[in-house]
């Protein structure tokens, strides 16, 4: 086998995982706490990835554009969670999955009416488009600074989450909201936060994301579906079984989609095994979520007093 | 988990047993004056040689029979099904794949169709029916999007463009795809359909659903087996609405992996929350609403979809019972 495609696959298969859990942390964090399906969750995805590579292409800085992309998430995340969310946290999943649907289908058409229909291409500064090797491996730079800002990312959370004041209000109100509510924890505050930070970390995502695949409507379709299947493989709640569950799909995703078509051509005809490959990789993510949920109905590592 | 107390249980306690049954009967009225209505149709629209819009109604009866199998899943069993869009595409495809073979005896691919979705629902809802609420939702999603990836990955059906179907079905002497007899065999499976569905929800078989959606624990002690009598209901359901799939292969021809993609299967659930869950109206009244939106506001602006989106999230807001259940004064 190939080493150096076998690291870089290895790489893509991380960066990938590392950009789900930033999705998944959000989604999570809203479905544990809040006990809310947000399909609209990619639409802070779309939305950070937009803003972001228009700022770039007007100003030529990429970073200006992630620094006011950021924000501007934070803000439609607030005003998302005031207007429409905070009205369905006590609604049933069925109203809750009907309605963030519906801001889904504005959010696609919004995006459509402001940007056209057909997506943009984000431009990479020069320090970021070379290449950089590795102990003998050359890798692309850019894919490697996706992976260090999304662990730090995720470090970030973690600590904030296990260390500080807020993280723990956030926990408090994560296992028992009305135990919380009792002690003086503003809960509704603690909601809007949350709802605005996974906000923000789906944008940080989408960002991430531009450079390589473009900025294009429906973009958070797709990949909200698979940050929902990382949280239930790790557990409705759980920020440590989201990573570990992400990364893992990121996996079988990224090396299913690089060696299946090469493995099945081994047994079928090459056109059929380039055809089958990929989405096989795709459906052993879903058999893999069908598997946990069978044999380990809440997950691979569900929180504790839940 | 928080928050257990359904605040759907509590408009349902107060409402008195005689207001449900007056809406119920309204409900089975309307139904047949609804199903009167769409017989005259064609007649009026093709007089006034408005023959698009009868493709439209016919669009609408098709999703009708798709909608009104997940209606019978959600109002009756309360099983929320993410995934419901699934059985369009493998009723579209066992049609379509059958086709590709040059076999267009309609006996033939209805077996086809039916078997093919009755397996499926049998081997699915055994797993999926041992979970319960949010992973429910995805554990249907998933088998949905697997059958999705299956066949984009199969190339020699079309992949992702889809494939067009050569020949319609023939049963005998008869073709199901001739346009102006189609639209009666669709009303004449949405008939019996509704009045299905009206006869199911009084039965000891939907009675039983219902209470086990209610409280599972006591149909248990009751000696019932809810699982089995779920499993019936996926397995039905399932099997109706693949063949909205095969009447919806003979009506355009051509069935996409798109068509089983979970945007459907939330436009399926939007329909059956419009027109108004577990009433028999519903899913007709949603349908033709969902296809009267996209083609009023579709020629208004091409970006309806903005609109639709406002009208769904406010519907849900404000109409939880849906416009059958605003206009017939029922509840949930």
């Amino acid at each position: 086998m190939d080493t150096v495609l076998f690291a870089n696959q290895l790489l893509n298969g991380i960066q990938l995982g590392l950009i789900l859990f930033l999705l998944a942390a959000g989604l999570s964090l809203v479905f544990g706490i809040m006990d809310f399906i947000n399909l609209a969750h990619g639409v802070f995805y779309m939305i950070g990835a937009y803003v972001c590579a228009s700022i770039a292409i007007a100003s030529g800085s990429f970073v200006l554009g992630i620094v006011i992309a950021l924000p501007v998430t934070l803000a439609f995340g607030l005003a998302a969670e005031w207007l429409i969310v905070r009205h369905f946290y006590k609604r049933d999943h069925l109203d809750q999955v009907l309605a963030t649907f519906g801001m889904v289908l504005c959010a696609d058409t919004a995006v459509k009416y402001f940007w056209g229909p057909q997506g943009l291409s984000v431009p990479l500064p020069a320090w970021l488009s070379g290449q950089i090797s590795l102990a003998g491996v050359t890798l692309p730079g850019y894919r490697l600074f996706i992976t260090v800002v999304a662990a730090a990312v995720a470090i970030a959370l973690w600590q904030v989450i296990a260390r500080t004041r807020v993280g723990m209000m956030v926990r408090a109100s994560a296992s028992n909201e009305e135990m919380a509510r009792a002690l003086g924890i503003e809960t509704r505050m603690v909601f809007a936060l949350v709802f605005a930070i996974g906000a923000v970390l789906a944008a940080i995502a989408g960002i991430m994301v531009a450079p390589i695949t473009g900025a294009s409507i429906g973009m958070g379709n797709q990949v909200v579906i698979l940050a929902l299947v990382v949280i239930i493989i790790g557990g409705i709640g759980s920020i440590f079984g989201a990573f570990v569950a992400a990364i893992g799909v990121g996996l079988i995703d990224t090396l299913g989609r690089a060696y299946l078509p090469t493995i099945l051509g081994a047994v079928f005809s090459p056109s059929v095994a380039s055809s089958a490959g990929p989405s096989l990789a795709s459906i052993l993510i879903y058999v893999t979520m069908t598997l946990v949920l069978i044999f380990r109905p809440s997950g691979l590592f569900p929180p504790a007093n839940r | 988990m928080p928050n257990t107390i359904p605040a759907r249980a509590r408009p349902a306690m107060l409402t008195s047993r005689a207001v449900q049954a007056r809406a119920a009967d309204r409900d089975l009225v309307a139904a047949f004056v609804l199903l009167a209505l769409l017989a005259a149709t064609p007649l009026v629209l093709s007089a006034f040689g408005q023959e698009f819009w009868t493709d439209v109604v016919l669009r609408a009866m098709i999703l009708a029979i798709a909608a009104a199998s997940l209606n019978f899943l959600i109002g009756l069993g309360g099983l929320v099904s993410l995934g419901h869009a699934a059985f369009l595409g493998i009723g579209g495809y066992a049609t379509g794949i059958l086709a590709d073979f040059d076999i267009d005896n309609g006996f033939i691919q209805l077996a086809a169709v039916l078997g093919a979705s009755a397996l499926f629902a049998l081997v699915t809802g055994m797993v999926a029916l041992r979970t319960k609420g949010v992973h429910f939702i995805m554990i249907t999603l998933a088998f949905a999007q697997m059958v999705y990836f299956t066949m984009i990955g199969l190339r020699q059906f079309g992949g992702d463009d889809g494939l067009t179907i050569n020949y319609t079905s023939m049963f005998g002497g008869f073709d199901l795809g001739r346009k102006d007899t189609l639209y009666y065999v669709v009303l004449a499976v949405l008939a019996v359909v509704m009045l299905g569905y009206a006869r199911l929800r009084k039965s000891d078989f939907g009675l039983l659903l219902k209470a086990a959606k209610g409280n599972e624990r006591r149909v248990s002690a009751v000696g019932f087996d809810p699982y089995r009598y779920r499993l019936a209901a996926y397995v039905v359901a399932g099997m109706t609405c693949a063949l909205a799939g095969f009447l919806d292969a003979n009506f355009t021809s051509f069935v996409t992996p798109g068509s089983m993609s979970w945007i459907t299967s939330a436009e399926l659930i939007f329909i059956v929350i419009v027109g108004g869950v577990a009433t028999i109206c519903g899913p007709i009244v949603g349908a033709l609403v969902f296809l009267l939106i996209e083609e009023i506001m579709g020629g208004v602006t091409v970006y309806w979809h903005f609109w639709f989106g406002l009208f769904l999230i406010a519907i849900v807001l404000f109409a939880r019972n849906g416009l059958v259940g605003l206009l017939t004064g029922g509840r949930r």
